[in-house]
């Protein structure tokens, strides 16, 4: 097109940040659904389950991918075109984290003592919260664009951002406490088998570090 | 002499017939660019911005185009050179109308980003160095109005940046963006009638007769600028907070409170373009008329006649009204991401750039004004992505507009002297 106006003003790539990070917690929601069928042992629930969070996962993958090719060098934004290279990728990993469990989880049908299925589900249930948080806080890109990345929004943000920091918290607590259960059940369970859930705990906990990292990912791009 | 006695009525037909179509040109291609910010920006649909063109491009021109047309007329050649033949200086400027005209419709055709007022300079700068000779051109004027090429986007940038960090401070950045909207926005309104209507009546006026004191600028400004704020107050308090816009955008509702300030922008806009466009197309025509008029004499200090100012109105309205509509619609649909918040920044402060410029009596580039304009908001943190490879395409299109426009001026030039002798 003739004028310069029309090609001086680029696509903006922080809409596209905020749609790769809702389908990055659509994915890791989905876990929700997967837990619950693993703790029924239905494995044909499962295996539709975790079919659901890889394909939610490749669908990030390809918004992730479509964003990096409209980020070209020449373009001028109000924070560092790596800063935001960076955001996405972190977003990104919370995903591939997710698919991880599920995958793992259905190729060894694992199974928790029925014991722990209560905290299991609130430990989940805390990592999914924080995924919550942090999303809501890349929600908040837009506004943050809007007044220039100062101001009133920053505040705003930053006191969504220590909430996320708290729910981390309680999140890490709540894995201390699950680990310390399976500790106390790990003699009557096949040592591999048991080798494998402390693996499981610890990527749920993972999941919630990604997110965090994520809050404070942004938070760094607001510290000017 | 007796080329003008025998061809001079059949010259200034020719003139007029080229300098309408110079205008139409401006009018079909180069208005979309200054009012394109505004549909791009939601603050008007495309029918709003063709009436609101319309009329105050044709009011820019006529009312304001005054000064930068006489620079166009005579102040980039110097006239004492064709004393003895003032049919070359005829010829020469039929060719830079021409040569302009057909290049602007190239540029058009291919999707380049030509600017008219370039390549208007370019022609007559051509055909009077080469066709005349070094001496015909006034190297102190071109040099003066080139450097303004370069220090108009920069003036915009710094005004758009200054407004727009306001716009921050007082708004935006706050707690209460939209009863702070509500509360300051009517201070810019103000701003815009005020400050077109301030340069407008202390400098450009001259040429429809009006010589206005500072004082008497001072009051009319001062009431025109009350007119806008009331009208504009009026406009604005019929906006409520959205409840549903605002859950998904935080700031859907303060920015269509900006979107009614952007009308006065855009029309700011249209009549800073017009005042300094309309001379791309008429001051040639000007020179020619002079001439023919006085049967021949290089006068010194005529006027500009009205009909020459209401017939370039006419022609960029008429372009506009024709083909206008369809670029605007183009563009302003490819830069929705410039929301009024923005574009009020940078189109008062382009707005202001030119009218200042078309004031001082300068041909400057509209579109490169905004783009600077646009730069100096990014520049304040307020536009989520700028491509600065544009920047490379504007000096592109310097480097070939003023050879091109030059070439085919000195051209034409040649073959009008070889038909008419």
């Amino acid at each position: 097109m003739s004028s310069p106006i029309f090609s001086l003003l680029a696509n903006s790539p922080f809409e596209p940040l905020q749609q790769h990070m809702a389908k990055v917690l659509e994915c890791t929601l989905a876990l929700e659904v997967f837990f619950q069928a693993v703790i029924d042992e239905d494995w044909p629930a499962a295996k539709k389950a975790q079919k659901r969070v890889s394909k939610l996962e490749e669908k990030a993958d390809n918004l992730k991918r479509e964003i990096r090719m409209k980020l070209p060098k020449g373009l001028f934004m109000p924070v560092p075109r790596t800063d935001l290279v960076d955001l996405l990728g972190r977003q990104d990993r919370i995903a591939n984290k997710a698919k991880d469990i599920a995958g793992l989880m259905l190729g060894r049908q694992m199974t928790f003592p029925s014991l722990m299925h209560d905290s299991l589900m609130e430990f989940l249930d805390s990592t999914l919260g924080v995924c919550r948080k942090a999303n809501q806080i890349i929600q908040e890109l837009d506004e943050l664009v809007e007044t220039g990345f100062r101001g009133f929004e920053v505040e705003k943000v930053e006191s969504l951002i220590f909430e996320l920091d708290d729910m981390e918290d309680i999140c890490d607590t709540l894995e201390r406490d699950i680990r310390l259960q399976l500790y106390g059940l790990e003699t009557e369970i096949d040592p591999v088998q048991v080798m494998f859930l402390y693996k499981i705990i610890d990527w749920l906990g993972e999941v919630a570090n990604r997110a965090q990292s994520v809050g404070h990912r942004l938070h760094l791009m607001l510290a000017r | 002499m007796e080329i003008i006695d025998q061809n001079g009525m059949y010259l200034l037909y020719l003139t007029i017939a080229f300098g309408f179509f110079m205008a139409w040109g401006v009018g079909a291609n180069d208005v979309a660019n200054a009012m394109g910010t505004s549909v791009g920006a939601g603050a008007l649909t495309i029918k709003q911005a063709v009436c609101i063109a319309a009329v105050f491009e044709f009011a820019g021109a006529y009312l304001a185009g005054g000064q930068v047309t006489s620079t166009i007329r005579r102040g980039i050649v110097d006239p004492g050179v064709f004393v003895d033949s003032p049919e070359t200086l005829v010829y020469g400027m039929i060719a830079a109308l021409l040569a302009a005209g057909i290049w602007l419709m190239i540029a058009s055709l291919k999707g380049w980003p030509v600017s008219t007022t370039h390549s208007i300079v370019g022609s007559i700068v051509g055909f009077a160095a080469v066709g005349v000779s070094t001496d015909a051109v006034s190297w102190g004027e071109v040099s003066k109005i080139v450097m303004s090429w370069v220090t108009s986007p920069v003036c915009a940038g710094i005004l758009s940046f200054l407004l727009f960090r306001s716009v921050q401070v007082l708004i935006l950045d706050t707690d209460q963006p939209f009863h702070r909207a509500k509360k300051y926005i009517p201070f810019y309104m103000f701003l815009v009638g005020f400050v077109m209507s301030m340069v407008t009546f202390l400098k450009g006026l001259t040429h429809v007769g009006l010589d206005l004191s500072f004082g008497e600028s001072m009051i009319y400004s001062i009431g025109i600028g009350l007119l806008v704020t009331v009208i504009g107050v009026s406009l604005q308090s019929r906006i409520t907070i959205d409840e549903d816009a605002d859950r998904d955008f935080h700031y859907a509702s303060v920015e269509k409170v900006f979107a009614v300030l952007m009308i006065f922008t855009a029309c700011g806009m249209a009549f800073a373009h017009g005042s300094n466009d309309v001379a791309n197309a008429i001051g040639p025509l000007a020179a020619v008329n002079s001439v023919i008029a006085s049967g021949g004499s290089i006068a010194t200090q005529s006027p500009i006649p009205v009909w020459i100012l209401l017939l370039g109105g006419a022609g960029i309205a008429t372009g506009l009204i024709m083909y206008g509509h369809k670029v605007i619609a183009t563009i302003g649909k490819g830069i929705t991401h410039l929301t009024p918040s923005r574009g009020f920044a940078a189109e008062l402060a382009a707005g202001t750039t030119v009218v200042m410029a078309s004031a001082t009596g300068i041909p400057i580039s509209t579109t490169h004004t905004l783009v600077g304009a646009v730069l100096g908001v990014g520049f304040a943190r307020g536009i989520a992505a700028i491509n600065l490879n544009v920047i490379r395409t504007i000096f592109i299109s310097w480097v070939v507009t003023l050879p091109a426009g030059a070439f085919l001026a000195i051209l034409f030039f040649y073959i009008l002297k070889a038909i008419f002798g």
